[in-house]
């Protein structure tokens, strides 16, 4: 008797905690439908006055010319596009060799330091990078190439590739080291080389989850806000080279949301609503790796 | 259980829907806006919000009965500064409300002339027609200057100099007595209060203006100047001046044959500059009146300061 009724008892509790957790899940699930749907309300206006059509068709981007007002969005995709590509090129060398160093010949202790300092790396906030990078990389760039402004598509890539850096490090390390001890032993059986192990056998099995890394990597970059804005220069153009100033799409909405009238700030919303369904892309194709890569050890 | 779990959600999501507030909120929250331009730099949906959110309050306090509402809409450059006065004069004035609406500076024209609003903020001076309606009391004065690295050896340039520099007519500093470099040209972003005022000061429209790098922030010009010592901008001299006396390695540029300083846009004498104004019609309430008067005191020029505007009084 006395078990029954602690077994309705706990069930009854089991009901209210799962009430209670299921109303936190979905109001935390919902404030992403929330932010979205806002995001299309705010967009609305633009959409249904047509502006779309000159979002993608203008050349250039000046809602606040009373002469020649254009709402051209094209160059700042190019703009989010190349910085975003540019970091992920320099980080992912970078950080791959560090993983491949981590896992497979640091002693102990410099790897569990050298860990920590990426650990760390990553908790360091955007608005320091950016500062950072205006500070130290800008003039960097200056003295290197005089006559350039400095605030470059360069230095984005720069500062968003050390920003993206630990995140690739991390994820390749954890990668490698769940890559079958058996398979390392039966390359070095064989008679191979502990480089030739890791290029031929540790690299393409970790492959997936490294790729997973990148993708990660990549939506943090699309979506970096304060870093850039700070080193970028924030002119919406199609860069030339790599010392031309760009403007991604974030650094359009951090600089004029604030400041913007009732139509201008429309178009901001739609640029917002490219952004997200942007990172969408990234996070369904990051979970269609995932789902991959899950079912290829399963099947291994 | 589920199925009222739903709807509970659904009825929030619904209730969300209606508001078109944390859409405005949310966004302006992340970008790391302060709290001000959250709720007045924002025009409608910051509106709504803050209309939301004193009514909110308002209920929750019991204190609908017995509240006085002084109405202030117009410019979004005076907004912030206004609202954060207000924040004070409420605190010493339980009875009180302020709702301070941006819009700009027409919307502070209609409201005040259609009684809409008790006062209207406008951040210029203003036109002969207006004035037969409406009174302006000067607030402040917004006033531009240009900066330039320190070690630049220019030390003055005059309007048609800076209009051939922002138009790309003259690239190099030498042409102006300076280095052998090219120069930077830094601009702010759209909609900001100190563009406006320096193109209008020019004679240029925004789609003129040939930049090297487009800011925000005061500071984001400054620290650009430090970083790359070829670069021109131009920020408040609010700020301009605190950044030198700081010890930042900039140099606020002659212009007109007048040195920027707060005193010479207080007298008038510097040439880049206008008048925060606030305009009234012939009729006021009583809680108006009173709160004009605190705004047009000595008391609020710790917070104009702090707006890098130069205080009148």
């Amino acid at each position: 008797m006395t078990s029954s009724r602690n077994t309705s008892l706990s069930r009854s509790v089991d009901r209210v905690a799962g009430g209670i957790l299921g109303l936190l899940a979905l109001v935390s699930g919902g404030m992403v439908l929330l932010i979205v749907w806002h995001l299309f309300a705010g967009a609305w206006p633009a959409i249904e006055a047509g502006r779309l059509g000159a979002f993608f068709t203008d050349a250039k981007w000046q809602p606040g010319s009373r002469r020649d007002p254009q709402f051209g969005v094209v160059t700042m995709l190019v703009g989010s596009f190349l910085v975003t590509l540019l970091a992920v090129a320099m980080a992912l060398p970078l950080g791959v060799a560090t993983a491949v160093f981590h896992r497979f010949y640091a002693p102990a202790a410099i790897e569990r330091w050298n860990r920590r300092m990426m650990e760390l790396l990553i908790g360091v906030p955007a608005v320091v990078f950016g500062f950072w990078g205006l500070m130290v990389v800008v003039p960097a760039i200056v003295r290197f190439a005089p006559d350039t402004p400095g605030q470059s598509l360069l230095a984005g890539g720069i500062v968003l590739g050390l920003m993206i850096l630990p995140l690739i490090a991390l994820t390749s390390q954890a990668a490698l080291q769940a890559v079958p001890t058996a398979q390392l032993r039966a390359a070095a059986a064989l008679g191979l080389g502990r480089g030739r192990t890791i290029w031929s056998v540790a690299l393409p099995a970790a492959r997936g989850g490294i790729g997973t890394g990148v993708l990660l990597a990549l939506a943090r970059a699309v979506g970096e806000t304060m870093a850039v804005v700070l080193v970028c220069g924030n002119i919406p153009q199609i860069p030339g080279s790599l010392f031309d100033p760009i403007r991604p799409i974030t650094s359009t909405i951090a600089l004029e949301m604030g400041y913007a009238g009732a139509s201008h700030k429309a178009l901001l919303f739609c640029a917002a609503l490219v952004l997200v369904l942007l990172t969408a892309v990234f996070v369904a194709s990051f979970s269609f790796r995932k789902n991959e890569a899950d079912s290829g050890t399963g099947g291994a | 259980m589920n199925g009222r779990l739903f709807k509970v959600a659904f009825l929030h999501m619904n209730h969300g829907k209606n508001q078109s507030i944390p859409r405005d909120l949310e966004g302006l929250a992340r970008l790391g806006l302060r709290m001000p331009s959250r709720c007045f730099g924002a025009g409608f949906p910051g509106r709504a919000a803050l209309v939301l959110i004193a009514g909110i309050l308002a209920a929750a306090c019991g204190k609908r009965d017995g509240t006085v509402t002084v109405t202030v809409t117009g410019s979004s450059t005076i907004a912030p500064l206004v609202a954060d006065v207000a924040k004070r004069y409420e605190e010493s004035h339980p009875g009180v409300r302020i709702e301070v609406q941006s819009g700009g500076s027409s919307r502070g024209i209609s409201d005040a002339t259609a009684g809409v609003a008790d006062l209207g903020m406008v951040s210029r001076a203003l036109k002969d027609e207006e004035k037969d309606k409406l009174t302006a009391h000067l607030l402040a004065a917004d006033g531009v200057c240009v900066v330039i690295h320190k070690d630049n050896p220019v030390r003055q340039l005059d309007k048609q100099q800076l209009i051939d520099i922002y138009t790309k007519k003259i690239t190099n500093w030498k042409n102006l007595g300076g280095n052998d470099a090219t120069i930077v040209v830094a601009n702010k972003a759209e909609g900001r209060s100190t563009l406006e005022v320096f193109l209008h000061f020019l004679g240029l429209d925004n789609a003129d203006v040939k930049a090297d790098v487009i800011v925000g922030e005061n500071l984001h010009v400054i620290n650009s100047v430090v970083s790359n010592p070829n670069t021109v901008g131009y920020v408040s001299i609010g700020t301009a001046s605190a950044e030198e006396k700081a010890g930042t390695p900039i140099k606020l540029v002659i212009t007109g044959g007048i040195v920027p300083t707060m005193e010479a846009v207080r007298d008038g004498s510097f040439p880049i500059t206008r008048p925060l104004n606030l305009v009234t019609d012939g009729k006021i309430s009583p809680a108006a009146k009173a709160f004009l008067d605190y705004l047009t005191s000595a008391e609020i020029n710790d917070i104009i300061e702090k707006h890098f505007f130069v205080p009148v009084r």
